[in-house]
């Protein structure tokens, strides 16, 4: 059953992927960007991250998928569909990328992964949090001086000069 | 009593003992499943239904009208003959239209509003699912959307569509801001996001405790639906209705509906985290007044809303922004901060309840303070009526 | 149960994809696209570890946790970018930005 789930998400999703790299039109290949992240909120639930699952529907559909389609419609003009998409690598490139997935796969597939018989702590919300305040406190707020850093940094770039 | 206590809950167990006589296991909890959905999937309609006819006799009555008086008793059953109205209208699909987005954009706009449903707790056990992640649930699927109006709006082909479609995104984005801070304090001060929990954690409302992240997030859930005086998106007199202003017939019902069901979902959504969502005098002796006591701490907070659209003036895009960032975003990061602060100094609760109360109240008048200020500042340079020279 | 081998072979197809996208697209939102997508096989990769073989500690989680953080500083900055250079080039194909070129 949970095979079968996930099969079907996969195709779902890949084949989603694989529009968003190969559509012609931007803005159609930004929906089908929120296409694979709703896939990959599904796989982070069968994964039991199911803070992981809404994390990723908050921040990359609510946030980065709106500000990716906001760069779109405001450099829409450029947006001509007859325009070639891709540059002239694109064969060499796509070889380059096929290579890469034979490679990553059959490494992956001979490796015998250890497996462990740990449980899931019973509150993983819970303990993620005091986590980030204590184990991972200056990654945390290494982190949190990033998005300072880039919010400034990006309203500095993107703003208007009279 | 054991039985009373968790009436809902043991009702349901009979419910599904009764199917499973009968009925293999997984053919019980399939049709288990698609009862809940279709209950929740039809809430946004009910909504529809009933929160029509309220808003227009309510506006009515704050305009001094009389309101949709012709079909029924006092106009009751006036939104039937308007759903008929609107399904027998035709469908249009521009020219130019991105069709396949243009047909998406309803349908996703009514999943976003139905999805929120299935956190919200009717009463002590009625639930759909109790997530763990409950309240992030409800703000996540929010999102959902916010990319069907830039669907609509882009794939209307039209000028006052996409323009509706832009503004919203400033205005969501910004919004979402205050409403998750709002929120934020309330799960700091119970320790948990399941919607079910908070409820039961809530002895006294938690509009007692938080006025400020209970006014933060009033103000906010106005502009998250888009209603008056945040209605920007659908300003009528300016870009005539937004992002669906090229949808027809039941397109545009689809948009009709998700409107009203965020209303009242997030109304729902106030409920349960401030007013104590289906706690009351009794509640616990007999739960059927539960999910009567959850529904009218909702409805008092629609007509909160609707108040709110009757008497305020649209504003301006940048007063609305201004609004979001300079005052709600400051006065919940502090109302968190403080919160945060207050629950882990060692006192016991009540006290620590008052000291955030105390906070909220010196916030609450700092800001009107500052704002009050603010405005006569404007008033004197722009040498507007109000000022005492 | 699902093997962790599939959810490996699924991040590395994903990754494979974005990168063809960031390698081979024209229009600098496509690049950037492509990296989100990059981003996303990562994560599915980590949170795959945690589950088959760190079930304990949240690592994984944590580790996630970043790499979205650096995705949304990455799309801000890089929107940020575009709309900048939209502004002074009236494009945003990445070929024709090479004011760089020696």
């Amino acid at each position: 059953m949970e095979q079968l789930f996930f099969i079907l998400l996969a195709l779902l999703t890949l084949s989603a992927a694989l529009m968003v790299v190969t559509t012609r039109n931007l803005l159609h290949a930004a929906f089908w960007l929120i296409l694979v992240f709703f896939g990959i909120a599904g796989f982070f639930i069968l994964l039991h991250a199911e803070f992981l699952a809404v994390v990723q529907v908050l921040i990359y559909i609510g946030a980065i998928s709106t500000l990716i389609i906001f760069a779109i419609m405001l450099t829409r003009r450029i947006m001509d569909p007859q325009q070639p998409r891709f540059n002239s690598q694109w064969g060499l490139v796509g070889g380059l990328a096929a290579l890469l997935f034979v490679v990553l796969a059959a490494v992956t597939t001979r490796v015998a992964w250890p497996t462990t018989s740990a449980t899931l702590p019973a509150e993983p919300i819970k303990q993620l949090g005091a986590d980030f305040v204590g184990v991972y406190a200056v990654p945390f707020e290494v982190a949190s001086v990033l998005l300072v850093v880039a919010m400034i940094g990006a309203i500095i770039i993107a703003r208007e000069r009279g | 009593m054991e039985y009373i206590s968790n009436f809902f809950v043991n009702l349901g167990n009979s419910w599904t003992s009764l199917l499973s006589s009968f009925l293999p296991p997984w053919a019980v909890i399939l049709i288990n499943f698609i009862i809940v959905a279709l209950l929740l999937v039809l809430m946004p309609v009910i909504a529809t239904m009933t929160l029509t006819i309220m808003e227009r006799k309510i506006i009515a009555r704050i305009q001094n009208r009389i309101g949709p008086n012709r079909v029924g008793p006092w106009g009751i059953f006036q939104a039937i003959p308007d759903a008929i109205k609107l399904l027998t209208k035709e469908d249009i699909v521009p020219v130019n239209a991105d069709k396949p987005l243009f047909n998406l954009a309803p349908l996703l706009i009514f999943l976003g509003a139905a999805l929120l449903w299935a956190v919200i707790p009717f009463g002590r056990g009625v639930i759909g699912q109790d997530l763990n992640v409950g309240v992030l649930y409800l703000v996540a699927v929010g999102s959902i959307s916010t990319i069907a109006i830039v669907m609509a709006g882009w794939s209307s082909n039209n000028k006052f569509a996409l323009i509706g479609a832009f503004r919203i995104v400033a205005q969501l984005l910004s919004y979402e801001i205050p409403m998750v801070l709002a929120m934020a304090s309330v799960v700091a001060l119970v320790g948990t996001m399941k919607m079910g929990e908070i409820v039961e954690l809530q002895s006294i409302p938690f509009l007692l405790i938080l006025p400020v992240a209970f006014i933060t997030y009033i103000l906010a859930a106005a502009a998250e639906t888009g209603r008056a005086p945040f209605d920007l998106v659908e300003a009528d007199s300016e870009i005539v209705a937004g992002y669906f202003i090229e949808y027809s017939g039941l397109k545009f019902g689809w948009f009709y509906i998700a409107e009203y069901g965020n209303l009242l979902a997030v109304s729902a959504i106030a409920a349960t985290l401030f007013l104590g969502g289906w706690r009351g005098p009794f509640a616990d002796q007999a739960p059927v007044l539960g999910p009567l006591y959850f529904g009218i701490k909702t409805i008092l907070i629609v007509f909160l809303l609707m108040w709110i659209r009757g008497t305020w003036p649209r504003f301006r895009i940048d007063q609305m922004l201004a609004l979001a960032w300079k005052v709600l975003v400051p006065l919940g990061l502090f109302n968190l901060l403080w919160v945060a602060t207050m629950i882990k100094l060692p006192l016991p609760v009540w006290l620590q309840w008052a000291f955030i109360l105390a906070g909220n109240v010196l916030a609450l008048l700092v800001t009107l303070t500052l704002m009050g200020q603010a405005a006569k500042r404007y008033a004197a340079r722009r040498g507007m009526v109000g000022t005492r020279a | 149960m699902v093997p962790l081998t599939w959810y490996l072979v699924l991040a590395a197809a994903l990754f494979a994809i974005g990168m063809f996208g960031v390698l081979a697209r024209k229009n600098a939102v496509a690049v950037l696209m492509g990296v989100e997508l990059m981003l996303n096989a990562v994560n599915i990769n980590l949170l795959a570890f945690w589950r088959y073989t760190a079930l304990g500690e949240l690592v994984g989680h944590a580790f996630a946790v970043f790499v979205i953080t650096v995705a949304a500083a990455e799309a801000a900055v890089g929107v940020a970018l575009f709309i900048a250079v939209y502004r002074q080039r009236d494009t945003v194909n990445v070929e024709e930005l090479d004011a760089m070129k020696g």
